[in-house]
């Protein structure tokens, strides 16, 4: 069997790739998807600690995250169609209007 | 306990030698005459139409949002249909308010005009 | 396998199930009748927070855990959730008018409101990091569309996309913290985490430690403290005015209640090594915030870095812990709603449509042309820079003595410094109105009854917490005892 400790190091891998991804790239759809990567980075972890404590309660806590992750996806990709339609660009490098 | 994974690792070596070599060796020894029509995609031999890296329109995000929003939720019914007879009528009061909600919301997008293509 | 359902008590939740019952039904109002009741659901959704309000209150002095420890009704929520429910009041009476001068008055805009407040009123009542998580990502989603509810304007679809970007980008970071604490304790429950950690040594396990950072930054980044505070400025100068005043208070607010509840209660004993990491937070946000705003000249901005300073203030009732730390931060959340929702109404007020009037020169020679406002204007800008009689100096009176009592006098040195830095750029704005004459003609006045209670509101509580604040304090201490 794969020890559980794999599982944890697959999901800080992960959330790592999600993180670095959400910094260095400029799409805004491409950031959203690191994102979701990066919550369901979370979700693994939740999962693996379930198993090991034998408990419940993480899979819960699973589910809500899923569910949320819907309603942000839809309320993001609303947004990013609503900037869109106004400017052309998904491009985070030209959505600067306001700085400092 | 890995090493049982070792018959699975020589053989997708060998899997991965035996495709790579066959595609070496094609390209090595094999004549080449390209034509245009052997050039252009396969499309099951209709000839194709226009470029295949059109954009999408945007009605499909919006289709795609309330589809994601509607599918995840589905997720709340399987630990009801799983405990469904345990719960019995408390769970099925519980999981008739929570599709109202969602119905709510339903009846919210269709009045809105959100399953409107044009 | 035989389940058994939890005892469940629905009167410990009943006004949350009345704000989204009526908040469904506001959605469903605007969508069935929206011709002719079009403008009755501002003023319904002042009713639904008065009848919340009411249900609330007469909640305060019990003590109630429900749906298995998920839920809990204390002083603390119920303080809190009063204070959420006034600052949702104020907002929606400035909204009335504001809404149909900006072309924006769907009832979509009064239900999403609503459920951000009932968001922010699970997170005050969580005793699990679920119902936090769960209150947090309802008020944050409400959020983020309301920032952008300008649908045509690109400032307000750019502050749109900002918040919500790095907005779920922090809420990663915070789930990452619980998943973390959860593997560590075995449990998401707040007071099974305290109890696993009063018995178990925490400071020695990598795995709560990392656990407790990953919470700061989710935290950090939802009440706006440096260095997770580079979102702030942007939303609140593109969201709708309103709004801006919305998110000014109530979510930040929020998130305090649910950091002091998760911080104080779940993991005291980390605090040896915590309380460091937010002392140096603290001082950052405070004077980073001060100083970045002296160099603003759009006033939705300057509001926005100096709602960044008094996050730091508050930071610092959290860091000070003990009996006064809690109480002196409800205080202080308190007295910061009348006074930033009050300036927040004069900008309204000020303001015209499309063109904000939002640049600090467009006030010069208010004070002669508009007496009352800038008067009131004024009282705002003293209050929040912490000048004597008004509320604003009581609050940081109160969580500066806290700090003190407690050991911090360094971290309070630094916090008066800021407010003496502070003073420089309220007074700009009253030397503006006062001194200067008129760059140009101002636009007539958005006034509207709504409105002017607003005002009154917020002056009143100003002025009058600032005279005599004993019996709100008194309260407040009742308030503080977390568990």
């Amino acid at each position: 069997m794969i020890p559980l400790t794999w599982y944890l190091i697959l999901s800080g891998i992960l959330f790592s790739i999600g993180a670095v991804g959400v910094l260095i790239r400029r799409n805004a759809i491409v950031i959203f998807m690191c994102i979701e990567l990066m919550l369901n980075a979370v979700n693994l972890a939740f999962i693996t600690f379930s198993r090991q404590l034998n408990s419940m309660d993480g899979q819960i806590f699973v589910f809500f995250i899923m569910t949320v992750a819907a309603a942000e996806a839809a309320v993001g990709l609303a947004i990013i169609i609503a900037i869109y339609r106004n400017k052309a660009t998904v491009n985070v490098d030209d959505i600067n209007l306001m700085k400092w | 306990m890995l090493i049982s994974y070792l018959p699975i690792l020589i053989l997708l070596l060998v899997v991965m030698g035996f495709a790579i070599s066959n595609i070496i060796i094609s390209a090595l020894i094999g004549r080449h005459k390209p034509t245009a029509e052997k050039l252009s995609p396969y499309e099951c031999g209709v000839e194709p139409i226009g470029s295949a890296r059109e954009r999408f329109s945007v009605k499909f995000y919006i289709i795609a949002m309330m589809f994601v929003i509607f599918d995840i939720e589905v997720v709340f019914l399987y630990p009801w249909a799983v405990a469904y007879k345990s719960l019995a009528l408390f769970g099925l009061i519980e999981m008739a308010i929570f599709i109202i909600i969602l119905l709510v919301g339903y009846v919210y997008i269709w009045k809105r005009g959100g399953f409107e293509w044009e | 396998m035989e389940i058994v359902i939890p005892p469940f008590d629905l009167k410990s939740i009943s006004p949350i199930i009345i704000i989204t019952v009526f908040a469904i039904i506001i959605l469903a109002i605007d969508v069935f009748f929206k011709k002719t009741l079009r403008d009755a659901l501002g003023y319904f959704a002042i009713l639904v927070v008065a009848v919340t309000g009411m249900v609330v209150g007469t909640q305060l002095g019990e003590t109630v855990y429900s749906f298995s420890n998920m839920f809990v009704v204390d002083n603390f929520s119920v303080f809190f959730s009063l204070i959420f429910l006034v600052s949702t009041g104020i907002v929606i009476l400035l909204s009335i008018r504001y809404t149909k001068q900006e072309g924006i008055n769907n009832g979509e805009y009064y239900t999403l409101i609503l459920f951000a407040t009932m968001g922010m009123m699970l997170m005050a009542g969580g005793a699990d990091l679920l119902t936090i998580f769960l209150g947090l990502e309802i008020m944050s989603i409400s959020l983020y569309v309301l920032a952008g509810f300008r649908r045509d304007c690109v400032r307000s679809n750019e502050a749109s996309l900002k918040y919500f970007l790095l907005g779920a980008f922090a809420t990663c970071f915070l789930l990452y913290g619980i998943a973390m604490l959860y593997g560590a304790t075995g449990t998401t429950n707040i007071k099974e985490i305290a109890s696993f950690l009063a018995n178990n040594p925490s400071l020695s396990n990598p795995m709560i430690v990392t656990a407790t950072s990953l919470l700061v930054i989710g935290f950090g980044f939802k009440v706006a403290c440096v260095p997770f505070h580079k979102w702030t400025p942007d939303v609140y100068e593109g969201a709708p005015t309103a709004i801006t005043a919305f998110m000014s208070v109530g979510p930040k607010v929020a998130a305090f209640a649910a950091f002091a509840r998760v911080f104080l209660v779940a993991l005291p004993d980390v605090g040896q090594k915590w309380s460091v990491i937010l002392w140096v937070l603290a001082a950052l946000t405070m004077t980073v915030g001060n100083l970045v705003a002296i160099a603003q000249t759009n006033i939705k901005r300057m509001l926005a870095y100096s709602s960044i300073a008094h996050a730091g203030y508050a930071l610092m009732a959290i860091i000070a812990g003990g009996d006064f730390g809690p109480a002196s931060l409800i205080f202080y959340m308190l007295a910061y709603t009348f006074m930033n929702l009050g300036a927040f109404a004069v900008v309204i007020i000020l303001g015209r449509k499309g063109e904000e009037n939002a640049n600090i020169e467009d006030y010069s020679g208010l004070g002669y042309k508009h007496p009352i406002l800038a008067v009131s204007m004024c009282i705002f800008m003293f209050s929040l820079a912490g000048i004597p009689p008004f509320v604003g100096f009581i609050g940081k009176f109160y969580i500066f003595s806290a700090a003190i009592k407690n050991g911090f006098i360094i971290l309070a040195i630094i916090g008066v410094v800021n407010c003496v830095i502070a003073v420089f750029y309220y007074l700009r704005v009253t030397v503006v109105m006062y001194m200067k004459k008129p760059v140009r003609e101002f636009a007539p006045l958005s006034l509207s009854p709504f409105i002017i209670i607003a005002l009154i509101i917020t002056v009143w509580g100003t002025i009058h917490l600032g005279i005599f604040p004993g019996k709100i304090i008194a309260l407040v201490q009742n308030s503080s005892l977390l568990y």
